[in-house]
């Protein structure tokens, strides 16, 4: 598990891989977080690229990001999802709070 | 007609999620499935391994009960105890998004077992624990004699 950040301009691009559990979710999270609190960004991209498993923690993890984010009014994006972590993310209507792409 | 099984019994310590996830799709992969069928049983044991984990037990130890079999026509049944708190109000817990844990959980494990697997079933007592039935039928992709 690792988290990966990026920052350009007011753009903060979390580069996640490994597998994102409850175990793991809790470590992404903070690193997620921290670099949320420290750049203030309008928008945030979580890259899923490097994801190789995910169950619904992880739609709690993106969930609990939309709503620290709507704190400031900052957009969420979620990017690069391979096919077996879309279909997870599909099922949580998770469209509705981020903008959802497929890799 | 049974044709294979395995048991095992773990701590709920967060770690072991991923252990008995690998463990099941590598017991199953004498059924020659799919990518995306391992990928869906994967996801659906970690739901129910990480239930026991964050709900039966909250944060103290307790024993995780895996039961996989395997019978006839590429049927897989799974079995996931858990001598835990037990559920109040079983349909309830299992409507999507309802949780008993809020902020960092969805409220979507039992959606997705549904969802990822053919069958769900669901036993619990309050105070002595849960038990998920779940099952799902490999497809047959060649005819390989034997
Ligand atoms: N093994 C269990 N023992 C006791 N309570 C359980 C167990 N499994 C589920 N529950 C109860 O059912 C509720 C719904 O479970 P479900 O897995 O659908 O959502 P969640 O675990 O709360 O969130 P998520 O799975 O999305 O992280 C839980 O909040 C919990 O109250
Ligand atoms: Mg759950």
């Amino acid at each position: 598990m690792s988290v990966e950040i990026n920052v350009t301009g007011e753009v903060v691009t979390a580069y996640l891989s490994g597998e994102l559990d409850h175990h793991t979710a809790k470590e992404m999270r903070q690193a997620i977080d921290a670099a949320i609190e420290l750049n203030m960004p309008t928008l945030v991209i979580l890259d899923f690229k490097g994801i190789t498993f995910m169950d619904s923690s992880g739609i709690g993890l993106v969930m609990g990001r939309y709503r620290l984010l709507q704190k400031t009014g900052a957009d969420l994006h979620i990017t690069e999802t391979p096919p077996n972590i879309y279909k997870v993310f599909r099922l949580s209507g998770i469209e509705k709070l981020a903008k959802l792409e497929s890799r | 007609m049974i044709k294979n099984k395995f048991t095992m019994t773990l701590q709920s310590r967060s770690f072991n999620e991923s252990f008995v996830r690998a463990a099941v799709a590598a017991f199953v992969l004498q059924l020659d499935p799919t990518l995306e069928e391992i990928s869906d049983i994967k996801t659906a044991v970690s739901e129910a391994v990480t239930n026991c984990i964050v709900h039966a037990y909250k944060e103290k130890l307790g024993n995780i009960y895996i039961t996989a079999e395997i019978y006839d026509d590429n049927l897989l049944k799974l079995k996931i105890r858990d001598k835990g708190c037990g559920i109040e109000n079983i349909s309830k817990a299992m409507e999507p998004l309802f949780t008993t844990v809020g902020g960092e959980r969805a409220g979507l494990g039992f959606a997705v077992m549904q969802s990822f697997m053919d069958t769900i079933k669901v036993r619990s007592a309050v105070g002595k624990g849960t038990t998920v039935y779940l099952t799902k039928k490999i497809s047959q992709r060649f005819n390989v004699n034997g």
